[in-house]
């Protein structure tokens, strides 16, 4: 990752906007290392949610009465936030959606129905979570065209070489994730996508890991697609965000039916809304959508560069300390890494690892992380994840690692 | 201690269990061979039986890698159904399912012996499968269903 220069973080301080942090778990103060999975929420969002409930809660885009107009515009407010946030072109290229999987769901089922036919090839890589892969899957199955995957090296890295050979006249679209969560890779997505874009091949970028740990630039990155999940971004669960090139929006089908999404109906004939409106049918997340907007602002007053020095600095006093333990393998040593610490123990499943951790008072994620190829390709059942977030300290990195030297005491 | 803290879940015999794993070797003449998956965890076991015209189990071993509840619990199950009937062995997988997943007072941990130390994963609802993966693994084999079963 880029680090440029940005004054610490005053860690000690901002975990006190994080009510949830404060409490023991099984008489140990709780230190909460699945960020990956997902991340606790600051004081700012839980009261947002609240006050907007209390105050101003009405349906959108349905009223004119008072409340109904002053939902409406906090809600359109945070799509204004939300293209800022990520230097889109348009407003309009932000649709609401219920998170990372649902944006990806979409992509497959609208652009793909239209553009995707037998024959055709679909571009993935191997380190995708299992939501940028089975979507293709099933795309893949109704329409004939044939899944084709960009393979790993043992450092985690994707093999460019392999890469460029599989990017073919055939290849409708590349699916990518921008940062693995099993892993932490960050991938060289850029000039991937500038290479993919030689060959006229649009990408989508899964960044439900990348978003809370960089700041992303869409127009910057020029991706054609970009999934993000609200819950990994100190939002609420239940609101994700996908990005999409207006021209590519305007042009794919709609994909669910109903409500907030058309211009007139007849029983013989529908007219869509416009964009973002035409993906969002139904009546949407109002109150996550509030709390994603109070979210960013969070996240924007404390600054993802600053954000991601802190967490890079944590990754690197983790890998450092982990060396100390000779019986402990770091599953994912990309030389560029986001936040994430996947490892296995000699003789220790990930299973029991999390389990005693758990009576340690830390939350780690074991498991397959969603990304079963991932494990087959290192030949493990599962890894043991720890995780990192803006208010995680390196005190929590020693109980951590005086932890899993526990462990294996007890275990070896 | 950290040890002392988990007792309740890791009892001694689970650690010896994990540590030395009992009938864990492939049976050249086993007459029934199943797998058993439990995708969540990525735990795999191979279970091998032979089973007599008289539905005794002669023999029971098996092979695979798990965490140190799925190994104790299928090297545990192995040492006590040898010698056992087909329904027998049912009924103790029975009474296995019931000390992990309730907290019913009338259940008698006395009568499964050694299994009882198991009965800690009842306060883990996330690794009772963990547990368990072996007793259903038994139990498609004895039936002659499946040649694999998972938890899921
Ligand atoms: C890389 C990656 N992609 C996609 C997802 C799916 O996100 P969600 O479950 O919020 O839709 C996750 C979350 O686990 C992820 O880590």
């Amino acid at each position: 990752m880029n680090i440029t220069q940005t004054p610490p973080l005053n860690v000690h301080r901002l975990r006190s906007d994080f009510p949830i942090l404060s409490q023991t778990v099984r008489g140990k103060p709780l230190v909460y290392l699945d960020n990956a999975a997902t991340t606790q929420k600051p004081h700012c969002v839980i009261d947002a949610i609240s006050n907007f409930y209390q105050k101003d809660y009405a349906n959108v885009h349905r009223g004119v009465h008072t409340l109904s107009e002053r939902a409406t515009l906090a809600y359109e407010a945070v799509r204004k936030q939300v293209q800022q946030h990520f230097n889109a072109a348009s407003e309009k290229e932000i649709i609401f959606v219920r998170g990372a999987t649902e944006a990806i769901n979409l992509v497959a089922y609208s652009y793909g129905n239209r553009y995707i036919n037998s024959g055709d090839e679909i571009l993935i890589s191997a380190m995708e979570h299992h939501s940028n892969i089975v979507p293709w899957q099933m795309l893949c199955k109704q329409s004939g065209a044939i899944l084709k995957v960009i393979p790993i090296n043992q450092q985690g890295e994707l093999d460019l070489n392999q890469f460029e050979q599989l990017l073919s006249p055939k290849t409708r679209l590349l699916a990518l994730s921008h940062m693995s969560n099993a892993l932490g890779t960050i991938n060289p997505v850029k000039q991937m996508i500038a290479q993919a874009h030689q060959h006229g091949i649009p990408v989508l970028l899964d960044g439900a890991q990348a978003a809370p740990h960089m700041q992303v630039d869409v127009q910057d990155l020029d991706c054609d697609f970009y999934a993000v999940s609200g819950h990994k971004l100190y939002a609420p669960g239940g609101i994700g965000i996908l990005y999409g090139k207006q021209q590519l929006l305007e042009a794919m089908p709609p994909w669910q039916g109903g409500g907030d999404m058309i211009r007139r109906v007849t029983f013989e004939e529908t007219e869509y809304a416009p964009i973002p409106y035409k993906f969002e049918a139904g009546t949407p997340s109002i109150v996550d959508t509030i709390g994603l907007g109070a979210a960013l602002d969070y996240i924007n007053t404390i600054g993802l560069d600053a954000i991601a020095n802190h967490e890079a600095e944590l990754l690197a006093y983790c890998q450092q300390q982990a060396e100390q333990i000779p019986q402990l393998k770091p599953i994912g040593t990309a030389a560029d890494k986001g936040a994430i610490f996947s490892f296995v123990l000699e003789r220790v499943h990930p299973h029991d690892i999390g389990t005693a951790m758990d009576h340690l008072g830390i939350a780690i994620r074991a498991g397959h992380h969603c990304a079963m190829p991932v494990m087959d390709y290192y030949q493990v059942p599962a890894t043991a994840r720890a995780s990192f977030g803006l208010y995680n300290t390196r005190e929590e990195v020693d109980v951590l690692i005086d932890g899993l030297k526990q462990v294996i005491e007890v275990f070896g | 201690m950290l040890q002392d803290e988990m007792r309740n879940l890791y009892q001694e015999v689970i650690f010896d269990h994990n540590r030395n794993p009992r009938n864990f070797h492939v049976m050249e003449n086993a007459n029934r061979i199943v797998d058993g998956y439990n995708p969540l965890c990525g735990d795999r076991l191979t279970l091998y039986l032979l089973i007599d015209d008289n539905e005794i189990i002669q023999n029971a071993s098996f092979q695979g890698e798990g965490c140190a509840i799925s190994t104790a619990s299928v090297s545990l199950m192995t040492e006590m159904i040898k010698g056992k009937t087909v329904k027998q062995a049912e009924q103790l997988f029975e009474q296995f399912h019931n000390i992990t997943t309730s907290h019913d007072d009338e259940i008698k941990l006395e009568e499964l012996g050694k299994l009882a130390v198991l009965a800690g994963v009842r306060d883990y609802p996330s690794r009772v499968k963990c547990a368990t993966l072996p007793w259903h693994t038994m139990s498609a084999a004895v039936k002659n269903e499946a040649t694999t079963v998972t938890t899921e």
